[in-house]
């Protein structure tokens, strides 16, 4: 048993720094995610049919391959036909990015969907623009309905961060593999690993539980 | 010059017409109801007044502006025409007081102490000036078209479109909302109102439109519409609902 607590804390150095990676990939990764799926999700509703096909071909095309494939695509397949090199950490955030967009997408339309349209007619009466209505009336309604939903992709993607480990990403996954490849005590360190992905989501977890409770009372 | 002018108007839905030739106008300090048969096309006609449903052909002046000109800016001719919905359609996550000032901090360049001087003055005008600080969902249905035709007001605006405005209501509530209107119509504003208030056409009106199956079918003085009516169409709908 204090062999085992010894493994760990020998190798939690190394587990907190990929956890720090998980944290940032996923971090810098569901924030362009947000924006884009925003900009995509408001795409969908429009009266063109041009920015709903974009939108919709993203969506379909997305979350009709595998984000394994996805990430390997673009981090061994495009830089094979195009000049570019892009590091472990940039293809990562590229794929999680995307990967998250497209779920988003389909959050965000479904949220403003929900908002009686009587609620965009009475903003456009008054004679605020489509995208003040959008800001000021639409989102700040959809958003409260749409946060259960955001959580959820949030904590889906935080654990696809793991799937990195492929590219050699050291995130929080590979960091406990280079461990047990050292020194084969893989049931330690990957409990150790199972701990701080939890840590990780719980703490998401608690935190919108608390955001909700908040806004329910405005 | 006539505040809304209206010129050959027509509207579809895909295949179905629901607006087949409308020329009307409306005169400053006019208020003008529209009543007719439901699917008659009279909201329609209100919506396609400030462009909430796209006219398929026709013209439309709002104070002599094309409104369905490229060159007009949709938004500041909104800001001109207020509309009170059936439905209320006020904002659930804003307060009474910030429903009302919404448009005139945004749009009107109002600071928030000479927007809350006009919420102040509207709310005492519908007589809800103790719900200011309350939310939407905390009023009554004749409370809320009271807020929501002060919401509307607060933009100054020089038409008001109502669009079947008691008809969500309960009985015991139609008085409190009519009330608003007859005062609003007393003080001049240019009123269309799309209504099945008989009694109250009769009493406020200047002049009652009849519509039928996308027509404007006969229009004239309440007296002359719902005394004398001469079209048999407007007959047969008055026998029903007098």
């Amino acid at each position: 048993m204090m062999e085992s607590i010894n493994i760990i804390l020998e190798g939690l150095p190394t587990l907190l720094k990929g956890m720090g990676m998980t944290v940032e990939v996923t971090v810098i990764s569901l924030i362009l995610a947000m924006i884009i799926g925003l900009i995509l999700g408001v795409f969908s509703i429009t009266k063109s049919k041009v920015l709903r096909a974009i939108a919709t071909a993203f969506v379909d095309i997305i979350r009709g391959t595998p984000l394994l494939v996805q990430i390997l695509f673009i981090y061994f397949g495009i830089p094979s036909v195009v000049d570019i090199s892009l590091t472990a950490f940039s293809a990562g955030v590229i794929a999680i990015t995307v990967n998250a967009t497209a779920y988003l997408v389909e959050i965000f339309r479904a949220g403003i969907n929900s908002i009686d349209k009587g609620q965009m007619e009475a903003g456009r009466t008054i004679g605020l623009s489509y995208a003040q209505t959008m800001r000021l009336i639409i989102l700040p309604q959809a958003t409260r309905r749409m946060i259960p939903a955001f959580v959820n992709q949030f904590i889906v993607s935080i654990k696809d961060t793991s799937l990195l480990s492929v590219i050699g990403l050291a995130e929080l996954t590979l960091s406990g593999q280079s461990i047990y490849a050292v020194n084969f005590r893989a049931f330690e360190i990957l409990f150790a690993v199972g701990v701080l992905y939890f840590v990780i989501i719980y703490s998401l977890t608690l935190f919108s539980r608390w955001l909700e409770r908040r806004l329910d009372v405005a | 010059m006539k505040m809304i002018e209206i010129q050959n108007l027509k509207k579809s839905f895909g295949e179905l017409e629901v607006l087949k030739d409308i020329n009307m106008s409306v005169d400053a300090q006019e208020v003008v109801c529209v009543i007719g048969p439901s699917g008659s096309g009279k909201s329609t006609l209100l919506r396609c007044m400030n462009r909430l449903e796209e006219p398929t052909a026709g013209d439309i002046f709002i104070e002599g502006d094309n409104l369905t000109s490229s060159k007009t800016n949709i938004n500041e001719l909104r800001q001109r025409m207020g509309m009170v919905f059936q439905q209320f359609n006020l904002f659930p996550h804003m307060t009474v007081m910030e429903n009302i000032t919404l448009g005139p901090k945004r749009l009107k360049g109002k600071s928030p102490a000479e927007a809350k001087d006009l919420g102040i003055k509207l709310l005492t005008k519908v007589g809800l000036v103790d719900k200011a600080e309350t939310y939407p969902d905390n009023l009554s249905g004749g409370q809320k078209q009271r807020i929501a035709m002060a919401r509307a007001l607060a933009m100054e605006p020089h038409i008001m479109l109502f669009d079947e405005p008691t008809s969500a209501l309960d009985p015991e509530m139609v008085g409190e909302v009519l009330q608003v209107m007859k005062d609003l119509a007393e003080e001049g504003m240019t009123m269309i109102i799309v209504t099945h208030e008989m009694g109250f056409a009769k009493e406020v009106a200047d002049r009652v439109i009849f519509m039928d199956e996308g027509f404007i079918v006969e229009q004239g003085t309440p007296d002359e519409l719902f005394n004398h009516p001469q079209n048999a169409r407007t007959q047969a709908f008055l026998s029903k609902v007098l």
